[in-house]
Parts: structure tokens; sequence; C-alpha cells
């Protein structure tokens, strides 16, 4: 997440001499990055290729069946239910919290990024036990209302998104505050005293500063929203074709001894990270031709 | 000019409409997604379309899948009504859990009595004489307690003894929280008694021994397999019979071998309608039916074919050449019922965490 914050440090002449004595020597930065290479080859690009071989070992069709088979169907429907849910939620809720934080100074800021850390710290299976205790219609809290009710939340599709946002929420503001604190106040400031309204700032002067932080972070929050295990796990109830998404999906096949299905559903998922990689470097080049501007 | 307070109330109440957008958004999208729930698990009579919940444990997937189809056709031939069957499974402690928690299960078909009893702990959701409603205790099937070994026996495993043996390692699951790895440990006590003439004492020692050669308690059944299985740890798998079957069938016989133990334990997984979901759901005679036809002919061979012990006496004869002959004893018989054992050996504080935990 730091590799976003734009620092426009001015080089001294010192970092420059420096810079210039390392330079000289050609065999360390080479011999740096081949040990990068070989971890990242052995850490990264081995475990997703093995993924995909392990996908396809047993030919291309029965790659389609494991996706297309009406319970992975419903899994993979699930799972695109609740990042459209979450993703909106969170990015809207994000944005209002950094701008909050990155633009104004009140106080009980420092608590607030607290709070907005806080499902960071905590273990999913505790975020969904959390729910377990508010939402269980024998004992939860709010058991008398859900049962007057008729209404369902944990072992429901409901208790998946809420979990899911749950987990998914720092996301968004985490990636925006240092970006929108380094930016500061200025342009803005100059905008509304032109005339401009508040909302108009926001579309034309906050929102593009940003634009690209914000694409990339909405990235990372489908991608967790879609990869999420522990604390959906804890709701679900494992009901195949009701609350099964796609993560307890490729478990079920793993542990039903159909590998190459499970392998099959697990690509899909690294296609996600894989989006993601390329979103977070196209996002990354682009606010750095911003800053430079 | 404007004033800097002027830019900051401008930009303030800009933020408040923001905040009260997102809450209208918040709560809009919040409001969908439980409707979307409350249809899920809405009454469904009437629509010619009805939905059922089995909350099973682990071993069970297979038979389930086949079961349901097969009870999918046979309601929609005798009633023109359309059932889906949603299935569950995982550790029996777990998975009645989760009922307890208000997963509403219309019937749990689990690895042992105690379990269905537990859901009725804190609050009475399924009639407390449910395991007389059925024949034969609800157990349509039964099971045993066999050994698993790698492909040649190298550790020439034979019976219980063997595995108290040093230098042998045993994969069975966590007692606390999987049916199966209960009716494991019970399966070994019970021999233990019988070697020594009912010593208690001796047979604590014995089943301390066993315990002390297994290096890995998983939660679950299914989870224990995997381990002996695909990590390839251990000498030894203490399971079901059927999850033995299974485990050969679908990773090949040139890996695995079964061993019979010279005595085992009679294993009744029993099923029950749970009554406060059915009658809310409306799902009463659909769910009864259910678990009925579990006992015919239809179900009893799907039982059997699954590798679960058929209670009918034709489709035993049928798959008799499957199963071989083992000496059984009931946990009635040795332990006086499922509450009793629960209570001596899998409570907080009992046999399993004293020897469990001194190791």
């Amino acid at each position: 997440m730091a590799g976003v914050i734009p620092i426009n440090v001015r080089r001294t002449n010192q970092n420059k001499a420096r810079e210039r004595t390392l330079q000289t020597s050609k065999v360390i930065p080479i011999f740096l990055t081949a040990i990068a290479l070989i971890f990242f080859i052995l850490m990264l690009i081995v475990p997703l290729v093995s993924v995909f071989v392990k996908a396809f070992e047993q030919g291309a069709g029965l790659y389609y069946a494991a996706i297309s088979d009406p319970i992975a169907f419903k899994a993979i429907k699930l799972t695109l239910i609740t990042i459209s849910i979450v993703v909106p939620i969170n990015t809207v809720f994000g944005l209002i919290a950094a701008w909050a934080i990155a633009k104004f100074k009140f106080k009980g800021k420092n608590l607030l990024i607290t709070f907005i850390d806080l499902p960071f710290a905590i273990s999913p299976v505790v975020a969904g036990l959390i729910f377990v205790l508010l939402f269980s219609t024998s004992y939860g809290l709010f058991a008398p209302l859900l049962n007057a009710w008729g209404i369902k939340i944990i072992f429901a599709p409901a208790g998946i998104v809420l979990a899911t946002l749950f987990v998914t929420l720092p996301f968004v503001a985490r990636e925006l505050i240092p970006l929108m604190e380094a930016q500061g106040t200025s342009e803005e400031e100059a905008a509304l005293t032109l005339g401009a309204s508040g909302f108009k700032t926001f579309l034309f002067i906050t929102l593009p500063n940003i634009k690209w932080a914000l694409i990339y972070s909405i990235m990372l929050t489908a991608a967790r929203a879609a990869g999420e295990f522990g604390a959906v796990s804890v709701v679900s109830g494992h009901i195949r074709g009701l609350t099964n998404t796609v993560p307890l999906h490729v478990e079920i096949l793993y542990n039903e001894y159909k590998f190459s299905a499970a392998f099959a559903v697990a690509s899909l998922l690294t296609v996600i990270a894989i989006i993601n990689v390329i979103i977070k470097n196209i996002a990354d080049w682009k606010i750095k031709q911003q800053t430079k501007i | 000019m404007l004033t800097k307070k002027k830019i900051k109330a401008r930009y303030l109440s800009f933020n408040r409409n923001v905040v009260i957008a997102a809450l209208l958004i918040t709560s809009l999208a919040l409001a969908g997604c439980s409707t979307k729930a409350s249809e899920a698990s809405g009454d469904q009579l009437g629509k010619g379309l009805v939905t059922l919940l089995n909350v099973s444990y682990d071993p069970t997937r297979e038979l389930y899948q086949e079961y349901n189809e097969v009870f999918t056709e046979y309601w929609k031939e005798e009633t023109g009504q359309d059932v889906t069957i949603q299935q569950s499974h995982g550790g029996s402690g777990s998975q009645a859990r989760t009922v307890i928690d208000g997963n509403e299960a219309d019937v749990v078909t689990l690895a042992l009595a105690y379990d269905i009893d537990a859901i009725n702990k804190n609050k009475e959701i399924l009639n407390k004489e449910w395991q007389k409603r059925l024949p034969n205790n609800s157990t349509p099937y039964t099971s045993t307690i066999v050994f698993l070994v790698r492909r040649g026996n190298p550790k020439n495993i034979k019976d219980w003894d063997d595995l108290a043996k040093p230098g042998i390692q045993v994969i069975t699951p966590n007692p606390k929280t999987s049916g199966g790895a209960r009716w494991n440990y019970l399966a070994a006590w019970g021999y233990a008694l019988q070697k020594y003439g009912n010593d208690e004492e001796k047979a604590k020692e014995f089943v301390k021994a066993v315990f002390q050669n297994v290096p890995v308690l998983d939660s679950g059944a299914r989870g224990s397999t995997t381990t002996f299985v695909e990590r390839e740890l251990g000498d030894v798998l203490i399971t079901w019979e059927n999850e033995a079957f299974l485990s050969i069938n679908e990773l090949g016989e040139d890996k695995f071998e079964i061993i019979v133990p010279s005595i085992s334990i009679l294993a009744e997984p029993p099923v029950a309608v749970v009554d406060s979901v059915v009658d809310k759901k409306g799902t009463r005679k659909v769910a009864e039916a259910y678990l009925e036809y579990l006992y015919s002919e239809q179900g009893q061979k799907i039982a059997a074919k699954n590798y679960y012990r058929p209670r009918n006496e034709a489709a035993l004869k049928e798959y008799s050449s499957q199963f071989p002959q083992i000496n059984l004893f009931t946990i009635d018989e040795v332990f006086g019922g499922w509450s009793e054992a629960q209570k001596v050996h899998f409570d907080d504080g009992g046999v399993f965490d004293q020897i469990y935990i001194k190791q």
C-alpha cells in the first residue's frame, strides 16, 4: 500500500553524490536484482503457474465442466453479488473517511483512523463470530427483532455480504489518506475561492487528483471481497448453492477429491489477482505522471 | 473574496450531503440484501416448489448427492412437487453448532445421537423423543470403524494393539469436534476393555498410548483423510468404513489397504426432522418423507452402494461381499448410551482431556 504514496522529495546534492557512488559499482545492483528475481519466481510465479497446470491437468473440457457446474455457477454468482454490494458501499465510505481525515482537523481524528484499521487487526474468524453473536436467531443480540420480522442474516447471503463488508472496509480509506494528505487542500481552496460549488470542486479537483489511487483501491477491495475465506466461512453454514462463495467452493471440491475441479475454480480467483497486479502497475505509473506535472 | 471561514462552511455543507447520500445508499443496499435473504427462506409452499436443507456430517457427501437426486424424482412422481435439497457438510459437532446458532436445517443427518441431542440443549428445537420416531433408533444405515494403511501394510498393522506400539503414527480427528473421532476413540476403548477383562484403568492406559501416537488432530473426518492421503502423514488412519472405501475408490487400490480389526464398534449415525424449522417453513411433510425414504429398498441400496451398512436384509445380502464380517459391540452395551459416554469421556475435564493433555 505504501507503493502509491507519491513522495516528491527534492533531492539534495548530498543525495545525488551518494547515488553516484552507488552507481559506480555495477555488480551490487545486478546481484540484488538477481536475488529479488529468483525469490519472486520461486514464491510467486511457480505457485501461480502450478495452479493453472493443475487446473488444466485433465483437459479443457473438465475445466469448463468444473466452472459451469450449477453449484459452482451459483458460488460464482454469489461472489459477484457480494462484490457488487460491498465495493460501492466501501468506496463511498472510504472516500468520505479519507476526505474527512486528510483535509480536515477535528477531535477524534486519530480514533477514527484506529477504527478504520480495526478490520485489519481482527482475525477474520473473530470477525465472523461477532456476526454470529449479533445475528444468531436463537441467542443473538438482535434475535427478537430478526424473528419478529422473519429475516435471516447469518447462514444466508446477507451474512456473507456483511462479513465481507467488515473485512474489506479499510482498503479504500487506507489507500487514499496518504495521497490526499500529501496533496494538501490548496487546489480545493483555490477552486472554492473562484466560486466553484463544493460538489464541483470535488468532481473536478479532488476526484481527478485521486482517480488512479481510487481505482486501485477499488480493485483491492473487489479482490479481497472475492477471496475472503475465514469470516465468510463462519457465517456461511456451507449450504451448497445458497451460501457457498467461490473460495468455500474450492475447499469443498478439494475435500471431495476433485482436485482438478478445485484448481479450475481456484484459477478464477488467481485471474482476479493477476488483473489486480496489472491495474496496480498502471495506477502507479499514472500517479507518478500526475505528481510530476 | 470569500473568507476562509466561508470556504470551510461550504466545504462542510458539501461533506454533509455526501454523508447523507452514503447513508442512503448503504441502507438501500442492506435492505436489498435482507429482502433477498427473506425471499430465500420464506414460505415456498403452494408454488409447486419446495426447498429442504439437510445439515449433515463430513463423509456423507457422496451418499446424499446420489440420494437427493433419487428422492427428488420420487417426490415429483408422488406429489408433482419439485423439491430442491440443499446440502451442508462439516464435522458433526460443528454442524450441530450451526443449527444451534440458527442455521435453519429441515433435517439433520449427523454422525451420532449426542450431537442431535446437543441441538436441544438450550432450547427445544426438536422433539425430545426424536430417536423413537423412526425405526432402528432413527439410524437408517450403520457403519463401523476400520483402519486404512499404505499399500503392502509396511508397519504390519493387524489390530488395535499395533496402534499403541511406539513408533507408529496414528491419524484420527479430534473427538471434541468430530463425531467419527468419538466412535474411533470408543472403539479402541471397547477393544481394551475386552482384552483386559473390563479393567477401566488398563483401558485408559491403552487409549492413552494410542493417542500418544497421534501427531495431528484434524477437526473433521474428511480433514484427517486428507492429512493421511494427500499430505501422506502417518502410518495408519482410523476411520469410518465408508470413508476408507471411498479413499481407495477415489485414489486407487495401488496406494492403500483396508485392515479390519478383530473387534469394533457398531456406529449408528442418526437422522431427525427439526420440528421448529419444518413447522415454521411448512415443510414437515416432505422432510419426513425424505427421511422415511432412506429406509425404502431404493434408499437402502444407495446407502450400501456408498459403503454404509444397510438395515434392510435384502440390500445387505446383495452387497454382502463388500462388508467384511466384524465382531461389533454397541455403545449401549459397553458405555451405557451416548449421554453417559459423552459425560465420562468427552466433556471438559473428561477422560479424553486427562489423557490428551497429560502427554
